[in-house]
């Protein structure tokens, strides 16, 4: 598909433009509302982002400003991000999660100049900081709901009212917005991505409109798309995974994008979509899988014999498809029969149907996982990257799905192992530098590759291996090196397992603190005829550290190297959380603040005289509130180790 | 003009007084709440007024209208609805279904339309979808639209309950109790629904309530009531004041 790569010369709103005069009349968008899917055309498309643009301009928000969205994913979101980038404005997104003081420190960093928020949830908070941020010259608004007693300071705009004079402005001077429009360069900044910070601030990392579209154009060379094909938003439009959608992929390919009723729908509303692809970090891809679980549970004795015999025989052959073997006759219409009977119309229940493919990404996923969505006929496979590269430069090829590894280099990108292990990219993808940070910058891109602070290697197969975090490998007391995020997946693969935390650097042995899974755990202890009320009571119960002991010494007869094996670990009362800041917005662990926290469970870990220890727990809550309980939590040690 | 005039309203159940002699004006556009001690009467005030009870004397006025004694379909097609404390809800059918069908007193149609499905049936029962679709989006339903009530956790509920009296499309709405049972978080939520209510929609609220808090946070007026007699009225801060108020609350010292 060569033929898409005029689109690497345009701007996005070019590249929109372009796409009205392709195909003027086909779903661009399509967001359900009051329970009815409202599409949006390309030609609406086009229309609602130059009253937008003009809006925009009108009340002030010059080339170069930046504007900050913070909001569910709603069509209203692309408008004026879109309708930013026509006039040379610079968008930025911010975490719908964020908490005030969070929003001002990004705002106050960012310069930004104007806000976009979707409700009145996220306008308070903005309100609440209002001090902090005189540069911001009006919050826009989208749900009028609550709002009635701001509208009479003119900080506020509804915008139904920024259409309205974006739509004036038309009329009086019909050529100005395709003059801006014209003015847009591909090397032009568009976009403030921020990173995830698992080392601190956030930093705001400067996207291009290259960046994006060429993203969206190397991944369809690899894996094709249809303009008749379907996407649904639910991720987190500050996150890039939904940025190169939205951006570069349904621009690249004329995909049409659907927006969920609201955060809660989301999996409902991807049901009555069936999307054609999509793209997920692998906790979407767990929770699927464990309603897939329940829906056979609780489903007849029949279905459950069906799915229990074809799932075994879908696990046999997906080995083969994933490595692109030819399989036996015998298996192939086994498997045949097992998809027509059982797993069409399971997959059917889930809206997964017609996807042609699914990405994981942003973290490690369970090597079972990926065989079981093989095997029920999912075509999951990983991709790797970072924000600074658009998200997206590695990924598996169809038939050549390797669990252990991330794939391939997509077709433009260039890969490199450094002396020390770090994997180095170069590609038209490849951010020009972070906002405002020009040593980050230089550091991050130093000698014209991206630096991306990952270990890893290339294997037989020319497959990108990835270990750990640079700054992340741990050594123990004999010097012998271990990568904790390789142990904490491993530990994570279990289902019972949601979250653990490896500990050794300069130690004797590993230790860990392990989060059960709620679900999961409670479904299992109900089964047993265990009662609990909390998830601290579970996490607290002797059972549950017997099922976790096991899960445990199964990680550890695996361990390839003897200095692997946890040793001592113990159950936390409470789930890592983002509010709590142990986590970040994507749910990655905050390794430093998780130690320092945790510190005195830290200690007892490596006091192997210590059984139990009691400790206050303290919760903080989403809208501020703290509380503290006492509990008394237990260590465990494991036998032969 | 109070848009609900309540004058020396005394209902008994043979030597039973469940209220004597109250006199209560609801104003229009404000949040009237009703509190007291288990038993005071507040329930049996809202029966009277929906229509379930008839008072044994003394007269309830709706904009000049009577309905003393109204019927409860009467009295909801005036435009007065109600959600109940104890939830009475279709628990077998999905949330929609419960809310489209709070709406049956708006479809007219002939049996043949509805046999066929043309014209005047399609058309209202299209209108009747839109404006049950604006209560649930009101509501913050979507994630429950086609989920069995019975299967709601109990917060859902009364949140379903409330949309259901609001499907009405009422003038006055009488909440019985919307926060009972409800954890801190379903209550600041229902606070929040109930203010928008009144803001957004316009609607004329009624609420008997426990939480003293949450009835002190929320209410234009408030009457008190205790053994079936209003004890004191008046806004928050007067009512708060009020030393049978205190008396009846927290007891002689």
């Amino acid at each position: 598909m060569s033929n898409n790569d005029h689109l690497l010369e345009y701007s996005i709103p070019q590249l929109l433009r372009w796409r009205v005069a392709t195909s003027p009349k086909r779903p661009a968008l399509r967001e359900k509302d009051f329970g009815i899917w409202n599409t949006y055309t390309w030609e609406d498309y086009y229309d609602h982002v130059r009253k937008t643009a003009l809006g925009l301009q009108h009340i002030g928000l010059n080339r170069g400003d930046t504007i900050a969205i913070i909001s569910d994913n709603i069509p209203e979101l692309l408008f004026t991000a879109i309708g930013a980038h026509a006039i040379g404005a610079i968008s930025a997104g911010i975490y719908q999660t964020s908490m005030p003081a969070e929003i001002a420190q990004i705002l106050q960093y960012l310069k930004v100049a104007a806000v976009f928020c979707d409700n009145q949830e996220q306008v308070d908070k903005v309100l609440d900081v209002r001090d902090l941020i005189p540069n911001v010259k009006k919050v826009i608004f989208e749900d009028p709901r609550g709002m009635r007693e701001y509208m009479s300071d003119d900080w506020f705009i509804d915008i139904q009212d920024l259409y309205k004079l974006g739509e004036k402005e038309h009329a009086s001077s019909p050529d100005l917005f395709e003059t801006l429009v014209d003015q847009g360069k591909p090397d032009d900044p568009c976009h403030l991505c921020l990173t995830s910070g698992t080392t601190g601030l956030p930093k705001g990392t400067i996207m291009t409109h290259k960046n994006y579209i060429n993203m969206g154009v190397q991944i369809t060379q690899v894996d094709p798309l249809e303009p008749t094909d379907e996407y649904v938003s639910f991720l987190p439009f500050a996150w890039i995974g939904e940025q190169m959608n939205s951006f570069g992929i349904a621009m690249a390919t004329g995909i049409t994008i659907n927006f969920p009723e609201s955060v809660e729908t989301a999996m409902s509303d991807l049901k009555e979509i069936g999307p054609h692809f999509m793209f997920g970090a692998p906790r979407i891809y767990e929770t699927i899988r464990s309603e897939i679980w329940l829906k056979i549970d609780q489903s007849y004795w029949l279905n459950k014999l069906l799915y229990t015999y074809f799932i075994k025989v879908g696990l046999k052959a997906a080995s083969f498809k994933m490595t692109g073997k030819p399989m036996p006759v015998g298996l192939r219409l086994k498997s045949w029969l097992g998809t027509q009977m059982i797993i069409r119309p399971l997959i059917n229940q889930i809206g997964l149907m017609r996807l042609r493919r699914a990405y994981t990404g942003g973290a490690a996923l369970g090597p079972e996982l990926f065989t079981f969505y093989q095997a029920i006929g999912v075509n999951l496979k990983q991709i790797y990257g970072q924000t600074e590269i658009t998200g997206i430069a590695y990924m598996h090829r169809d038939g050549d799905v390797r669990p252990e590894t991330v794939g391939k280099p997509l077709p433009g990108t260039e890969c490199k192992i450094a002396d020390d292990g770090e994997i180095l990219s170069k590609s038209a993808s490849v951010s020009p530098g972070y906002f405002d940070l020009p040593e980050k910058s230089a550091e991050a891109l130093e000698g014209g590759w991206l630096h991306s602070g990952d270990a890893g290697f290339i294997d037989e197969h020319g497959h990108l291996v990835v270990i750990d975090r640079l700054s992340d490998v741990m050594h123990n007391n004999k010097d012998e090196m271990f990568s904790p995020m390789f142990l904490e997946n491993a530990l994570k693969f279990s289902p019972y397992i949601k979250e653990a935390v490896i500990y050794g650097n300069k130690e004797n042995f590993v230790a860990c603190l392990i989060n059960i899974d709620p679900v999961v755990v409670g479904k299992w202890a109900e089964d047993k005829g265990i009662s609990f009320t909390t998830y601290m009571d579970l996490a607290g119960k002797p059972e549950v550290a017997e099922l976790m002991m096991e899960q445990v010494q199964d990680v550890n007869s695996r361990a390839e190297k003897e200095h692997f094996k946890i040793k001592r670990f113990a159950l936390l009362y409470k789930l890592l959380d983002v509010d709590d800041g142990e986590l970040t917005k994507t749910g990655k662990i905050r390794r430093k603040f998780v130690q320092e926290r945790y510190q005195n469970l830290y200690d007892a870990l490596y006091d192997e005289t210590i059984d139990t220890k009691e400790v206050e727990a303290s919760f903080q809550y989403q809208d501020g509130q703290s509380n503290i309980v006492k509990t008394s939590i237990a260590f465990y040690t494991v036998k032969g180790v | 003009m109070a848009h609900l005039n309540i004058s020396d309203v005394t209902l008994s159940f043979g030597g039973l007084k469940a209220l004597s002699n109250v006199d209560m004006k609801i104003e229009p556009g404000l949040i009237t709440s009703i509190i007291g001690p288990n038993g005071a009467g507040k329930t049996s005030m809202l029966n009277c007024i929906s229509g379930f009870y008839h008072p044994t004397k003394g007269d309830i006025f709706y904009k000049e209208k009577k309905l003393t004694h109204a019927s409860p379909h009467q009295v909801s097609n005036m435009g007065i609805s109600r959600a109940f404390q104890n939830l009475e809800l279709f628990s077998g059918l999905s949330v929609l279904d419960n809310l489209l069908l709070a709406r049956h007193q708006n479809l007219k149609y002939s049996f043949l339309q509805a046999v066929w499905f043309y014209g005047k049936a399609s058309r209202v029962e299209a209108e009747n979808r839109t404006f049950v679709e604006g209560i649930i989006d009101f509501m913050e339903l979507e994630p429950y639209r086609k989920s069995l009530v019975g299967n709601l956790s109990y917060g859902v509920q009364k949140k379903v309950e409330v949309a259901r009296a609001l499907t009405l499309a009422p003038d006055i709405l009488l909440l019985d109790e919307p926060m009972a049972g409800m954890n801190q978080e379903e209550k600041e939520d229902i606070v929040r629904f109930v203010m928008d209510i009144q803001k957004e929609r316009g609607i004329t609220v009624v609420l008997v309530e426990h939480d003293l808090g949450v009835v002190m946070d929320i209410s234009d007026r408030i009457y008190v009531l205790d053994f079936g007699e209003v004890i004191g009225s008046g806004t928050p801060e007067e009512v708060s004041q009020n030393p049978k108020v205190i008396e009846a609350y927290i007891g002689e010292d």
